[in-house]
């Protein structure tokens, strides 16, 4: 190719880069071979500790994922193709977000489902967005049981000049620990400050389910929109956001079959009813048909794109995260929905089962009201029992108060989740290793704890 | 290759038969939902297709054979960086120690990741010469907005809050201008000069007291490195502004160029390009940020920290309060990131600046293989993607590079990003990246050459292409004029099952 170019040196070709500008040199540790690299990726992950008997969900959940999910996924078809710009060679593809489309529309009960976003956070904060377009209303509600770091993607992506107002919770009875209507009242009578959207969460961070079509009756009242944010599986028995009124659906989809992987990639649902169609960020597939009148697939409504309509565009969103929605299908497509209904169901059942093993040894739930399969759980110095379970080889949850550091409320409670992958061995582990710790903090055992643990 | 299984497939839910998919997980107690009260309960089941394994395993088989891949054929997408990637990465980044991590919990049981994290975070800021780097983004674009946002809190944080605009050049990437309004600024286009640099007096009227920082891709979206780089940086900080690199292209200048060594104050990586994390028809991808001394203290949080032991934990909430906060939930697109790991561990100092020194040679010896069959707006060396042009085939022949991009399917290749950057008439945008051999590229450029002399020939084989994919071209004005954006109706309306 040198000689082809008429040139000596590849450094030729990189004669345009002014000398003073030129790189240094380049300090990284020495090329590995497969052997090598391979190894010390085992190391790495092994340093990890993914044994421990887990209760920890707080907005990532662990299910039993079918292997064909990420055998299929794994075909280089889909994994190594692009945007599908081309639709003529992308038809997988696009028939693929199509289907996904569809299938979540199915599960939100709204109309229009956008390709994917990062995840459930910037999905929630582009629907934020969202509803101050389509109002042309600068200010948001969230409400404080929205999961925090939700509320902190909200908060930055609001930096450009947007305001948004937390909705507190009940704070005692039976309707503790869930959105606050008295207030939220309040907050939507403002008439200096109208509000763009109010945004709360099904089930809400600390597992309870909150009074949905009230809330979207009081933002509509107001003129504001309602989103919903929305963990995926629930949906299978919970009420969906049409059906209470949301106008806009943002989730996390990754108990769609994704693996927890520290983070991400994750699924970013964003879902809308059809009034909304034209101010939706993301990518949108539709079927049209070819010049031969054969049904095919396209993305379209394209002119709300960054790649279009530039510095006009409804978001800067260009990578997506199409594969995950394509993981999220073939899972749905695999489990069925008599099975996402069994996936449901059974971590609501073993849910049910952990509360009253923990009663069992003296533990209550920090609220009353209703929850699927998950919820907050009462444990003086929690943080440090949390700890020192991890000795025990349980992960017992979240300690709440490294979540919402500033709110009192929290400060001695765990919130903890069940799945189906959740057995009733692991809830007696749990359960005996509390009290455990529970005990060996206190002067003497109760008799009670002593009594559920022989 | 060319595309194959051309069998169009039904949708899963024309394939859908009640009563079918079973045997998954275990059957919950009938009393399971008795406690949640029935106004919270979802009065009829969502309308899912029901489908035995085999089915699905066929349905999607059958559809991934509809895609065109870079593992199937050469997918010479500009700006897209289409290179192989590498499968260990994949068997790498499904190690169930990294996967099966949960996100929140506590330090002590995630030491194997975060060290990754932060030794992938110290390779980044090596290469990029910048003071540090956050893995937090989870594409370009979130990295765009991350650095603006920074800048943003820059200005603030020092009183400074007249400035309003941001100037990107006309040659930019959409999410350039996009992400300048998500954080509220006017976006200043600022026009490029003949020899496809931006036009520097341009630059210099439209810098000044409102300009809160300039985004620049470099190398450019036309493949040439900015070779007035050095003075157009200096101007910008005389001027007050920061530095944006979107370094989308960062694939062409790696070991020869470190932006953050030039002055830039802050970058973006997009790993999905130049670090071989593959794609996935779309995404996802990560776009982790370098920022200088300035920018540091409002890096968004958490930040992943050495301490003095050797132990690795994350931020803690508010523990760092100038931060502009958080882009999505927790650390970052970490599987992504795993895979980004292995591939700079894999290549090192010598391996990646051979990368760059061979996705440019690639570059080169392909524009030089179109000379005198296409027009090249800006010969001379260029970098890891370069631009030809079909105006002039188009004057004489009526063929428009779109043509030229189906007809291209004909021959078994991808097509090249076309009609971008939108300054050239009748662009495409071609970067070959280092990994396609010296017969895939000829085969490409003989493909190009031959679709050229057809639009002499015969104009309409080309007007008419493609003739062999899947799908004839689509018909896109009624998809947009009458969205069908979902599929309704699943019961009563089933296709026969084909299989």
């Amino acid at each position: 190719m040198l000689a082809a170019l008429g040139i000596g040196s590849v450094d030729e070709l990189f004669a345009d880069i002014p000398e003073s500008l030129r790189a240094s040199g380049l300090d990284l540790p020495p090329p590995e071979a497969e052997l090598e690299l391979a190894a010390r990726l085992e190391a790495l992950a092994a340093r990890n500790r993914t044994e421990l008997v887990s209760f920890l969900g707080a907005g990532v959940y662990r299910h039993w994922t079918p292997p064909a999910v990420d055998q299929l996924l794994i075909r280089g078809e889909w994994y190594t193709a692009y945007t599908p710009y081309q639709p003529e060679i992308s038809q997988g593809t696009l028939q693929s977000i199509y289907e996904y489309e569809s299938l979540i529309a199915e599960l939100v009960d709204l109309d229009v489902v956008s390709a994917s976003h990062y995840d459930g956070a910037a999905a929630t904060a582009e629907a934020a967005l969202m509803t101050c377009r389509a109002t042309r209303r600068e200010r948001v509600l969230v409400s404080r049981a929205v999961h925090p770091q939700v509320r902190a993607t909200i908060a930055t992506y609001f930096e450009g000049g947007l305001e948004i107002d937390e909705i507190p919770l009940v704070a005692a009875g039976d309707a503790a620990g869930t959105t606050d209507l008295e207030a939220l009242a309040r907050l939507l009578d403002d008439p200096d400050r109208p509000v763009a959207g109010v945004v709360a969460a099904q089930p809400n961070f600390l597992g309870l389910l909150e009074p949905m079509r009230e809330i979207g009756e009081a933002a509509h009242g107001a003129g504001a929109l309602f989103v919903a944010f929305v963990e995926p599986v629930s949906l299978a028995v919970l009420e969906p956001p049409g059906a209470y009124g949301a106008d806009i659906a943002a989730g996390e989809g990754q108990p769609l079959g994704i693996a927890p992987q520290y983070g991400g990639p994750y699924l970013g649902i964003l879902a809308t009813n059809d009034a909304l169609v034209r101010q939706i960020p993301g990518r949108l597939v539709g079927m049209t048909t070819d010049l031969d009148g054969q049904r095919a697939f396209v993305m379209t409504m394209r002119a709300r794109e960054q790649d279009i309509r530039r510095d006009r565009a409804a978001s800067n969103i260009c990578t997506n995260q199409a594969l995950l929605a394509l993981a999220a299908s073939i899972y749905l497509a695999t489990i069925g929905p008599h099975g996402l209904r069994d996936v449901a169901a059974t971590g609501a059942a073993r849910a049910a089962e952990l509360e009253a093993a923990l009663a069992a040894i003296g533990v209550e739930r920090l609220h009353r009201g209703p929850y699927l399969n998950e919820f907050a759980i009462r444990v003086p110095k929690a943080r440090a029992v949390h700890r020192r379970l991890l000795d025990r080889g349980v992960l017992a949850g979240l300690a709440l108060a490294d979540a919402e550091p500033d709110d009192p409320a929290l400060a001695d409670a765990l919130l903890v989740c069940t799945t189906e992958v959740t057995t009733s061995d692991e809830i007696r582990r749990f359960a005996e290793a509390l009290a455990d710790e529970l005990t060996t903090d206190r002067p003497g055992p109760a008799p009670a704890l002593a009594e559920a643990t022989r | 290759m060319s595309v194959t299984g051309a069998r169009l497939e039904p949708t899963l839910f024309e394939r859908s038969r009640p009563g079918r998919g079973d045997g998954k997980i275990p059957h919950p107690p009938k009393d399971a939902l008795e406690r949640i009260p029935a106004a919270a309960r979802r009065s009829t089941p969502p309308a899912l297709p029901e489908l035995n394994e085999p089915e699905v395993v066929r349905h999607y088989v059958n559809l991934s054979q509809l895609n065109y891949a870079v593992d199937t054929g050469f997918y010479p997408l500009g700006s897209c960086t289409m290179k192989f990637n590498p499968k260990l990465n994949e068997w790498a980044a499904r190690l169930p120690g990294f996967a099966g991590l949960h996100p929140l919990v506590p330090d002590e049981v995630a030491q194997g990741t975060l060290q990754l994290l932060w030794e992938l975070e110290e390779a980044l800021a090596a290469i990029s010469g910048m003071r540090a780097v956050t893995l937090q983004p989870a594409a370009g674009a979130q990295g765009e907005l991350t650095g603006i946002l920074m800048i943003r809190a820059y200005h603030r944080s020092r009183g400074d809050t007249e400035r309003s605009e941001v100037l990107v050049p006309d040659s930019s990437h959409g999410t350039n201008p996009a992400t300048a309004s998500m954080a509220g600024y006017r976006t200043i286009t600022i026009p490029s000069a003949a020899d496809g640099g931006v036009d520097v007096d341009a630059f210099s009227a439209a810098l000044g007291p409102r300009t809160a920082a300039v985004m620049i891709t470099n190398p450019s979206t036309l493949g040439l490195f900015e070779h007035r780089i050095g003075e157009l940086l200096e101007a910008v900080h005389a001027a007050g502004a920061l530095a944006y690199m979107d370094g989308a292209n960062l694939n062409a200048i790696l070991g020869r160029f470190k932006p953050g060594e030039a002055g830039f104050d802050v970058m973006h990586f997009n790993v999905h390009k130049t670090f071989s994390t593959p794609h996935g028809g779309g995404g996802p991808g990560a776009g982790p940020v370098g920022v200088g001394e300035s920018l540091l203290p409002f890096l968004p949080t958490p930040r992943v920290l050495r301490e003095d032991d050797g132990t690795y934990r994350l931020e803690r909430p508010g523990e760092r309060p100038e931060s502009i906060g958080r882009l999505r939930g927790f650390v970052g697109n970490t599987g992504v990131l795993v895979r980004a790991y292995a591939y700079i561990r894999a290549h090192g100092a010598a391996g990646l600046r051979e990368v760059s020194d061979d996705a440019v040679l690639a570059a080169n010896y392909l524009m030089h293989r179109l000379e005198g069959t296409y027009d090249l707006p800006h010969p001379g060396p260029c970098k890891h993607e370069f631009v030809a042009s079909a105006a002039t085939l188009k004057k004489r022949t009526g063929v428009r590079t779109l043509d030229i991009a189906k007809r291209l399917i004909d021959y078994g290749f991808h097509p090249p990003t076309i009609y971008f950057p939108l300054i050239v008439e009748e662009a495409m945008l071609i970067e070959p990246t280092e990994t396609e051999s010296l017969e895939t590229l000829d085969a490409f450029a003989d493909a190009l050459i031959a679709i050229a002399a057809e639009a002499e020939a015969d104009p309409d084989v080309v007007r008419g292409a493609p003739h062999t994919a899947p799908v004839k071209r689509l018909d896109e004005a009624t998809a947009a004029r009458n969205p069908n954006l979902r599929w309704r109706g699943m019961t009563g309306r089933q296709m026969p099952c084909p299989d």
